[in-house]
C-alpha cells in the first residue's frame, strides 16, 4: 500500500468513540448553560456602557465611589490599562450619562469618551427574537438545500453536526462567562454556514464514490475512504481560516475579540463534527432505515 | 520552455503587483482615488460617530400619529443639517422609529441630546398665561450683544406673533415676562418699554456655540411628539482609527502566514493560488468601493475571513489535482479533470455559507449587516477567482513548462 493511501483507522467503525468525545465536550457546556446561562451583554439585556480614558492613572475604587453617588453601586467596572475603564450599568438616560462623564472628568481628571452604548430593554428583546428567527431560518434552509442537493437524511445529519458546533461555542462562552453581544449571533451564523461547508465537501465525495462503488463494497468502507480522501482538504481549509482568526485575535484589538473567539472555537469544532460526526451519523440513520425494512436488508 | 507563455506569466505577475501596490499604497501623492482602499466608505465604528435609534412615544399631551412622526423626522433632519455633518443618515424604521447616523461628530452625546430636545418655547406672563410659543417664531439667530459682548439668541416673530407681542408688552410695562424652553425657565426680564417690531433676545449664553445650538433648535421648530432614545452607540475618533490600524495589522500578518503556508504545502500550485489570492483581494476591495459598501469592524473581519475561505476553493482543486496526478494522468488533463470534479464541491459548500450570510443580512442590523455583506461578496468573488483565475494561471504555468516535475505540483 502506498503511503498516500494509508488509512490509519476506520472512521465509521470508531464512530462511538467520536460520539462519546463530542458528548464529553458538550455536556459540561449544557450543564453550565442550564445552571448559569450565558453572560448576556447590554445588547440583549439593555443597559449602558461607557468606555472611558482618563488622562492620568485612576483606581477602580475612585470610579466606584463616584458612581455610587448616582445610585450605581452595582455597576460593573473593568480597568484595562491604568487609564482605560469599561463601565457597565443599567440603562442611563442621556442626562444621567452626561452628568456622570462630567463628574468623572471634573473629579478624577480629563476624560476622553472612547465609546458609549445605550440599549433599551425593548431593543434587547427584539434582538433575542431576531436571533432565534435567524437561527431557525438558517437551519431550515440548510436542511432544504442539502435535501435538494443530496438527501434528507444527510441534511439531518449535517444539521445535528451544526447543533453540536453551536452547543460547543455556547457552552464555552457559558462556562467561562464570556460576554455575549450581538456579534455573537454573526459568529454563530457564520459557523453554521462554514461548518456545513466542510460537511458538504465530504458528502460530495461520498456521493461520487457511491456512484463508482465496486460491487460488494460496504457503505461504511466507502464513507471511510471518502473521509480519508478529503482529510487533507478538511484540515488545510480550516487551518488557513484559523491562521487569519488567530492573527485577528492577537492583533485585532478588543472590539472584535469576542466575535473572533467564537468563530475560532466554532470553526475548530465544525471541522471535528464534519469529519467525525456528520457522515457517521448519516451511516447510522441509513442503518436504522434498513433495520426498519428487514426484507430489503436481506435481499 | 515556451517563451511566449513565460512572458505572459511574467506580464500577469507584473500587472497584479502593480495593481496590489496601487490598492494599498499612495504611489502618486495627491491623486484622490489612490490608493484604492481610500475609496471604500468607512463605517461609524472606524471613523467615529453615533448611531442612534429614536422612537416617538405617546404622552398625555401628544399621541403618536404617522403625521407627527413624519414632522418630527423633518425637524430632526433640519437640526442635523444645521449641525453641519457630512453624509448623515436619517431614516424611518417601522411606524415610530427614526434611525440617525452621524459621522465625525466631536461630541456625539451632545449632538444626540440636541436632536431629541423638544425645543418648545413659551413666553408667559406673571399670571401664568401663555402669550406666545415657538410656533409663532419666524427666525432665531445667535449673535453677540454689541454692548456687553455676551452671546445671545435673537428672536424674530411672525407678523401675527409680533402684533400680539407688541400689544402684550404695551399692556404690561414694568412687569416680568417669563421665557420657558421645554418647560424650564430660562429668564424673566422686566418689560421696560413696549416692543413693537416683534424682536426679542434671550441671553446670556456661555459661548456663541451654545447660542448657536439653541438657535438651531428654535429655528427647526419644536418636536410635535416626545422622542426617546431606544439605542445609541457612539464611537470616539480615537478608538475608531485605533481599531482600524489594529485590524490592518492583523490582516497583513494573517495574509502573510497564509501565503507562506500555501507555498510550503502546495509548492507550484500554491504559488499560483497565492497569485489568485492577491487578485481576489484586489477584486473584492474594488467591488467594495464600486458598490459603496460601508466598511465596519466586523466587516473587516468578514473580509479577512473570506480571504481564509477563498484559499479553500484552491485547496479543494489542488487536492483533486494531486489525486488525478497519482492516477497517472498527464499534468494538463489532471488540471482539467481536477477542476471539473472540484467545481461541484466548491459550489455546494459556498452556497451554504451564502445562505447563512443572507439570513444574517436579513435579520442583522448595522455592523452585523456589514459583516454579512463583506462575507457574501467575498465568497462569490472567491468562487469566481478560483474557478477562472486559478485554472487559467495553472494552465499557463503548465504550458510554459517552467516546472516539469509533477512532484512540484503535489504528485
Amino acid at each position: 500500500m502506498r503511503l498516500r493511501d494509508r488509512k490509519p483507522f476506520h472512521f465509521v467503525k470508531l464512530r462511538k468513540i467520536w460520539y462519546i468525545i463530542s458528548i464529553l465536550i458538550i455536556l459540561p457546556g449544557i450543564i453550565s448553560l442550564f445552571s448559569q446561562g450565558l453572560n448576556l451583554g447590554i445588547d440583549f439585556r439593555g443597559g449602558s456602557l461607557l468606555d472611558l480614558r482618563f488622562s492620568q492613572p485612576v483606581e477602580v475604587e475612585q470610579v466606584r465611589g463616584l458612581l455610587a453617588g448616582f445610585g450605581l453601586e452595582g455597576a460593573s467596572i473593568q480597568r484595562s490599562d491604568q487609564t482605560d475603564f469599561l463601565i457597565r450599568t443599567r440603562e442611563l438616560s442621556e442626562d444621567e450619562s452626561r452628568d456622570i462623564v462630567q463628574q468623572l472628568n471634573d473629579k478624577l481628571g480629563g476624560v476622553t469618551v472612547l465609546r458609549t452604548e445605550r440599549v433599551g430593554p425593548v431593543i434587547g428583546q427584539e434582538l433575542i427574537r431576531k436571533a432565534m428567527y435567524a437561527l431557525g431560518a438558517a437551519s431550515v434552509l440548510m436542511v432544504i438545500y442539502i435535501t435538494w442537493r443530496f438527501e434528507f437524511k444527510q441534511g439531518i445529519a449535517a444539521v445535528l453536526a451544526l447543533i453540536h458546533d453551536v452547543l460547543v461555542v455556547a457552552g464555552v462562552f457559558s462556562i467561562f462567562q464570556i460576554e455575549v453581544d450581538s456579534t455573537f449571533i454573526a459568529a454563530i451564523l457564520t459557523i453554521i454556514g462554514y461548518s456545513i461547508n466542510d460537511t458538504i465537501v465530504i458528502f460530495d465525495r461520498i456521493r461520487e464514490n457511491i456512484l463508482n462503488k465496486k460491487k460488494g463494497e460496504a457503505v461504511e468502507d466507502v464513507i471511510n475512504t471518502s473521509l480519508w480522501q478529503t482529510m487533507a482538504r478538511s484540515i488545510n481549509t480550516v487551518l488557513t481560516v484559523e491562521i487569519i482568526l488567530v492573527a485577528l485575535l492577537l492583533l485585532g484589538g478588543p472590539t472584535v475579540r469576542n466575535l473572533v473567539l467564537a468563530l475560532l472555537i466554532g470553526i475548530t469544532s465544525g471541522a471535528y463534527s464534519s469529519i467525525c460526526n456528520a457522515s457517521p451519523l448519516w451511516y447510522d440513520f441509513k442503518r436504522l432505515e434498513r433495520r426498519g425494512r428487514p426484507k430489503a436488508a436481506r435481499a | 520552455m515556451k517563451w511566449n507563455n513565460i512572458l505572459k506569466l511574467l506580464g500577469v505577475i507584473l500587472v497584479v503587483a502593480a495593481a496590489a501596490v496601487m490598492t494599498v499604497l499612495p504611489v502618486i501623492p495627491g491623486v484622490k482615488w489612490l490608493p484604492f482602499v481610500n475609496l471604500i466608505k468607512q463605517g461609524l465604528d472606524l471613523k467615529g460617530g453615533v448611531h442612534v435609534v429614536l422612537e416617538a412615544v405617546d404622552t398625555p399631551e401628544a399621541q403618536v400619529t404617522p403625521d407627527r412622526v413624519k414632522q418630527a423626522m423633518a425637524i430632526i433632519e433640519n437640526r442635523v443639517n444645521a449641525f453641519g455633518v457630512t453624509e448623515p443618515i436619517i431614516q424611518q424604521e417601522g411606524s415610530r422609529r427614526i434611525i440617525v447616523e452621524l459621522a465625525g461628530v466631536s461630541d456625539p452625546d451632545e449632538a444626540v441630546r440636541n436632536l431629541i430636545k423638544t425645543a418648545y418655547l413659551e413666553f408667559k406672563l406673571e399670571d401664568g398665561t401663555t402669550i406666545l410659543t415657538g410656533g409663532q417664531l419666524k427666525n432665531a439667530v445667535e449673535g453677540k450683544n454689541p454692548q456687553s459682548g455676551q452671546a445671545e439668541v435673537n428672536l424674530e416673530f411672525e407678523p401675527d406673533g409680533a402684533r400680539t407681542f407688541a400689544e402684550v408688552t404695551a399692556a404690561n410695562v414694568g412687569k416680568r415676562i417669563a421665557i420657558y424652553l421645554d418647560g424650564n425657565l430660562i429668564q424673566a426680564p422686566v418689560i421696560k418699554e413696549p416692543i413693537p417690531d416683534g424682536k426679542a433676545q434671550i441671553s446670556p449664553y456661555e459661548s456663541l456655540e451654545e447660542a448657536h445650538n439653541i438657535a438651531v433648535l428654535l429655528r427647526s421648530g419644536s418636536l410635535p411628539v416626545k422622542i426617546d432614545v431606544m439605542e445609541k452607540r457612539t464611537v470616539g475618533p480615537t478608538l475608531g482609527s485605533d481599531s482600524l490600524n489594529k485590524s490592518i495589522k492583523a490582516g497583513v500578518a494573517g495574509i502573510i502566514a497564509i501565503l507562506t503556508f500555501m507555498i510550503v504545502y502546495y509548492r507550484v500550485p500554491g504559488m499560483v493560488a497565492n497569485l489568485a489570492l492577491v487578485i481576489y483581494a484586489i477584486l473584492v476591495l474594488l467591488i467594495f468601493a464600486a458598490l459603496h459598501v460601508t466598511m465596519t469592524l466586523p466587516g473587516i473581519a468578514g473580509f479577512l475571513l473570506s480571504l481564509g475561505m477563498a484559499v479553500d476553493a484552491n485547496v479543494i482543486i489542488f487536492e483533486r489535482l494531486k489525486e488525478e496526478l497519482w492516477s497517472g494522468k498527464s499534468l494538463r488533463s489532471s488540471i482539467d479533470t481536477g477542476f471539473k470534479r472540484a467545481f461541484v464541491a466548491i459550489f455546494d459548500s459556498n452556497a451554504t455559507t451564502l445562505i447563512a450570510a443572507a439570513v444574517l443580512y436579513y435579520f442583522g442590523t448595522g455592523p452585523i449587516k456589514g459583516f454579512a455583506v463583506t462575507l457574501s461578496i467575498g465568497i462569490m468573488a472567491s468562487m469566481f477567482t478560483a474557478i477562472t483565475m486559478t485554472k487559467w494561471l495553472l494552465h499557463l504555468v503548465a504550458a510554459s513548462n517552467i516546472v516539469r516535475n509533477t512532484k512540484l505540483y503535489g504528485a
